[in-house]
């Protein structure tokens, strides 16, 4: 697995999300950057990672979406790439048009910081092999726009074809209430591409691979990953 | 040439920040205020003198920027 990490100005999860990757693939992933026009070649995936990228200017992701960079990870992704964004990176994705909806506003209004379980919708993807259907992992979120919204027909294509990647849950696994920390539709934390090879997700899991911060339940997905 | 674009929720769309917004109207005693919804405006001056041109150039300016149109919709007012 060869990975990339874009780094937008204002992007500040690049470092945890190359981590993460060297941890579970043994290799340092190139680092690029948002005004470059092309992908080092043999990329296998490409990391948008967390952050606010251009301040947040406009909507969160509005800018960076459409970065000189983001026509090369199109073209990646066109070719059955992978590309994972995570937080600001799913902001991204969905202005870039990779991924449908939009992350809004959270319901409340406030900036949620904390750990955060998630449901693992199915476990028979390239990002999440190394967990089981239906467990909870337990990871963070911090995000001031993570309720995801859709189109009533976009939610009802994502739930009918299995593209709902994890859901906001409690510890013991149930989807819902005081678990949803932003509003989100139908408890959404992250969702798959129709080709299952892009996965924008609102929670850290490169921030939960070390005992001593916290936990490594995000482990498992950059070990799927490594193993895809 | 002096444009202006509104960018606003469509209806529908939860907006807390109007909500909020409504709520602190509410408190501050300004009467008869039944509900807010926060919206954006662009003033942009455009170079072109043809107001046609113009109007479709900032349409483009929406459609790949200035709106999201899956939860907004836009308006483009050219002066004059």
């Amino acid at each position: 697995m060869r990975a990339a990490v874009v780094t937008f100005p204002g992007s500040n999860r690049e470092g945890d999300a190359a981590r993460a990757i060297r941890q579970a693939t043994g290799r340092e992933p190139v680092h690029v950057w948002h005004a470059d026009t092309a992908l080092p070649v043999g990329v296998d995936l490409v990391v948008l990672p967390g952050g606010f990228s251009y301040g947040d200017y406009l909507r969160c992701g509005a800018i960076a979406g459409r970065a000189p960079i983001m026509d090369a990870v199109r073209a990646h992704a066109a070719r059955g790439g992978y590309v994972l964004g995570v937080c600001n990176g799913f902001q991204i994705l969905c202005e870039s048009g990779l991924l449908p909806g939009v992350l809004m506003r959270n319901r409340d209004l406030r900036f949620v910081c904390r750990m955060q379980h998630l449901r693992v919708e199915r476990a028979d993807t390239a990002y999440t092999t190394r967990y089981a259907k239906g467990q909870a992992i337990e990871v963070c979120i911090a995000h001031g726009e993570g309720n995801y919204e859709a189109h009533e027909q976009t939610i009802a294509r994502l739930e009918g074809e299995g593209l709902v990647a994890f859901r906001y849950c409690d510890a013991a696994g149930l989807v819902g209430g005081a678990a949803n920390p932003n509003g989100s539709t139908n408890d959404i934390a992250g969702i798959y591409s129709d080709n299952l090879r892009v996965l924008g997700m609102m929670p850290h899991p490169e921030n939960l691979i070390d005992p001593l911060v916290g936990g490594t339940d995000g482990r498992g997905l950059f070990e799927s990953l490594a193993a895809a | 040439m002096k444009a202006r674009v509104v960018v606003t929720l469509k209806s529908g769309v939860l907006d807390p920040q109007g909500k909020a917004i409504e709520g602190a109207l509410a408190s501050l005693g300004v009467p008869g205020v039944a509900s807010v919804r926060q919206g954006k405006v662009f003033d942009i001056e455009m170079a072109a003198g043809d107001k046609a041109a113009a109007e479709a150039a900032l349409k483009q300016a929406c459609e790949k920027l200035l709106a999201n149109t899956v939860v907004e919709n836009y308006r483009v007012e050219i002066a004059g």
